[in-house]
């Protein structure tokens, strides 16, 4: 006698909306009762620049010689009331990132890669260091609601200053760094106890809304003798209004900074859920300028998810003076690199999703301030592969900058664009391509 | 237009700007000055960087000796918003009433407001020292790092929220402690810190037993699921 033959089950099957993630952080959460913090930016699918395309010459464009016809790369930042502008040889800057997110190590070998190529760094919520100062050529000297180790002498020696209101990864929020990271050094120069955890404020502590900051600006300039470029750094959230309010206080400089931007520390529920990401804010930022008559004039850098010079490209196509790197920089000193894949394996990851920058245990000594692994960076080994990624985005933006015809990155435009879902269309403000449709534009 | 006597020189709003006067103030080393028709303007006598002294004969408005360092800047009058935002050094002496974020996050020096003080006196302070002859703001002291907020009057809603290792004495009455800030006992040193600054900022005859000690009960200072409701 045979067994009856058993009914065929079906497979297992995981929900999409109860994913693996998901559940891992609902039994996290259960377990300590604290929202889950990490470092960097969005990790979610987003429209991003990927999702558009350059057209390129062809009959009816002409296209410049590769190699051989000028292409410039260079831009001037902060002209408009500065009496010393600054002057960047590529159109690509580094991003603030403070000393106690970063190790000494890695912010000096920022300064070096940035200064080889003749472009910025920039400082962080945490005051400026000798490493930093002493290495970069070009220093932008971050303003923050914290005011840790902000000081008139060092406002004096900063080359601009940036006001920063906000930044992509949490726009709203304040600066976040957990005591794993508040060491001897840290802790003095932030004023601070040893080894607590930093709770830092999202509002500055002597002015708010546009009409304050307008005096606030004053005063910046009156104390360093309206010499420096200001910079207003804002998260991308409503980028058309904040821009526009940004230029009526007097910034010579707008930084936009996309969701993807990375933070050294945040929760992520605001990472993941808080701003827009930067494809959706360039041209309303962009729209500001040119409406108050001063795009160009002001200048408008971008931030948030750059990776590549395509990516540098199509900022400058959508009406960007300049863009700015933080994440890609750090990869390109040491971060995550899968030489460290053991340690990243007992930190309970693995190189590529390491994240925990809040914890200070980077086995790449970036973003520690343990001395034994902070001394694992050379900063002049990493400064010099700095150096070289932003000498491969120069090239590859111009590159893609004569294929359209154009003697200057920044002559390129929205009409050298064609976006590949109607999403990118309508947030780029492109035409789908091999269509005219542009999505909202003109009531279609 | 400015004016030099053998020991003084005085300059006028009236006819310098606000560029002028402080272009002047920042390239002195030494000397007094004192500024005629400030009428509220903005900016005045901030980033001073020398060891002059500063009279402002009338009321200014915004971030009045900001970052100062060094200097002695003294307000004939009131000031507007940031009094002394961000001072490193110096004094800095406002005769009147003070707006909102007096001293804010000043990292030394002394600031002295006669009158009241708005919201936010002192906040984000880091290692200056306030004394106010009335009363303070809501707020004030908020997220204060160290230094000390002297009140002889009474203080506002939420007094030294988020405190860290700043002291805050006041005379009169507080209208509520914000969070993880507590009542602390007087003990003989800080009746001999707070004889000493009130000596400084011009008070000889207030008895400092007669205030009362507020500081950080520091349970905030590490993440903690059961203060939850504090943060």
């Amino acid at each position: 006698m045979t067994a009856a033959p058993k009914n065929p089950r079906t497979a297992p099957r995981k929900s999409a909306t109860f994913d693996e993630h998901t559940l891992s952080e609902i039994r996290r959460a259960a377990a300590t009762g604290i929202y889950d913090i990490r470092g960097a930016g969005a990790k979610r699918a987003l429209p991003h620049f990927d999702d558009l395309l350059f057209l390129g010459a062809s009959i009816s464009r002409y296209p410049l010689e590769g190699y051989r016809e000028t292409c410039r790369t260079d831009v001037v930042l902060g002209d408009r009331f500065a009496s010393k502008p600054i002057h960047l040889k590529i159109p690509i800057t580094i991003a603030g990132m403070s000393f106690g997110s970063l190790s000494a190590q890695a912010k000096e070998a920022l300064g070096r890669g940035a200064s080889a190529m003749g472009t910025s760094t920039t400082t962080g919520d945490g005051g400026m260091t000798e490493e930093e100062r002493g290495h970069s050529s070009q220093l932008v000297y971050q303003y923050l609601p914290s005011r840790y180790g902000m000081n008139p002498d060092d406002l004096r020696r900063a080359d601009a200053i940036e006001v920063v209101i906000g930044q992509g990864a949490k726009p709203g929020g304040g600066g976040m760094l957990l005591g794993q990271k508040i060491g001897a050094r840290v802790a003095e120069m932030r004023n601070l106890p040893e080894g607590i955890d930093q709770r830092s404020a999202c509002r500055h502590p002597d002015w708010t809304g546009p009409d304050d900051l307008e005096i606030k600006i004053q005063e910046l300039r009156e104390i360093t003798n309206w010499e420096k470029p200001i910079y207003v750094k804002v998260g991308a959230s409503r980028p058309y209004y904040d821009i526009a309010l940004a230029v009526k206080s007097g910034a010579d400089v707008v930084v936009l900074d996309g969701m993807q931007g990375g933070t050294a520390a945040t929760q992520d529920v605001f990472i993941e859920h808080v701003g827009i990401p930067i494809l959706g804010a360039i041209r309303p930022a962009v729209a500001a300028l040119q409406e108050l008559g001063m795009h160009r004039k002001v200048q408008l850098v971008v931030s948030g998810g750059v990776r590549n010079g395509a990516d540098v490209a199509k900022c400058l196509a959508l009406g960007a003076d300049a863009v700015s790197i933080g994440t890609a920089a750090l990869v390109a000193i040491g971060d995550n690199d899968p030489r460290w894949e053991a340690e990243y394996n007992a930190l309970g990851t693995t190189a590529g999703a390491y994240d925990d920058w809040h914890e200070g245990n980077d086995p790449a000594g970036i973003t520690t301030q343990n001395p034994e692994l902070a001394s694992r960076l050379d900063p002049i080994e990493a400064g010099r592969r700095l150096a070289n990624y932003l000498a491969v985005l120069t090239l590859e933006c111009q590159t893609i900058a004569r294929a359209n015809g154009k003697s200057d990155v920044r002559n390129l435009e929205p009409e050298d664009l064609v976006a590949l879902t109607v999403e990118a269309a309508a947030m780029a403000r492109v035409p789908l391509a091999g269509t005219d449709w542009i999505p909202g534009h003109n009531g279609r | 237009m400015s004016v030099e006597t053998l020991s003084n020189t005085a300059l006028d709003l009236s006819t310098l700007s606000v560029r002028e006067i402080n272009r002047t103030l920042h390239a002195a080393e030494t000397g007094a000055f004192t500024l005629l028709h400030p009428n509220g303007a903005h900016a005045l006598a901030c980033g001073l960087n020398a060891p002059i002294d500063v009279s402002i004969q009338g009321h200014a408005g915004y971030y009045c000796a900001g970052m100062n360092k060094a200097a002695t800047v003294t307000i004939d009058g009131t000031a507007g918003t940031g009094l002394a935002e961000n001072i490193m050094s110096g004094t800095v002496r406002v005769t009147g009433d003070a707006s909102q974020s007096a001293g804010a996050s000043g990292h030394g020096g002394l600031v002295v407001i006669e009158g009241d003080a708005s919201a936010r006196c002192g906040i984000s302070m880091k290692g200056v020292d306030i004394v106010v002859g009335g009363s303070v703001g809501h707020m004030s002291a908020f997220m204060a790092q160290s230094g000390i907020l002297a009140v002889l009057g009474d203080a506002g809603e939420a007094l030294g929220d988020s405190i860290y290792e700043a002291h805050i004495y006041v005379r009169g009455t507080v209208a509520g402690l914000g969070a993880d800030c507590i009542e602390k006992e007087m003990r003989a040193e800080h009746v001999a810190e707070l004889r000493a600054l009130l000596d400084r900022a011009g008070y000889p005859d207030i008895e400092p037993a007669s205030f009362r000690r507020y500081g950080s009960a520091r349970s905030l200072y590490h993440f903690n699921v059961d203060n939850v409701g504090t943060y």
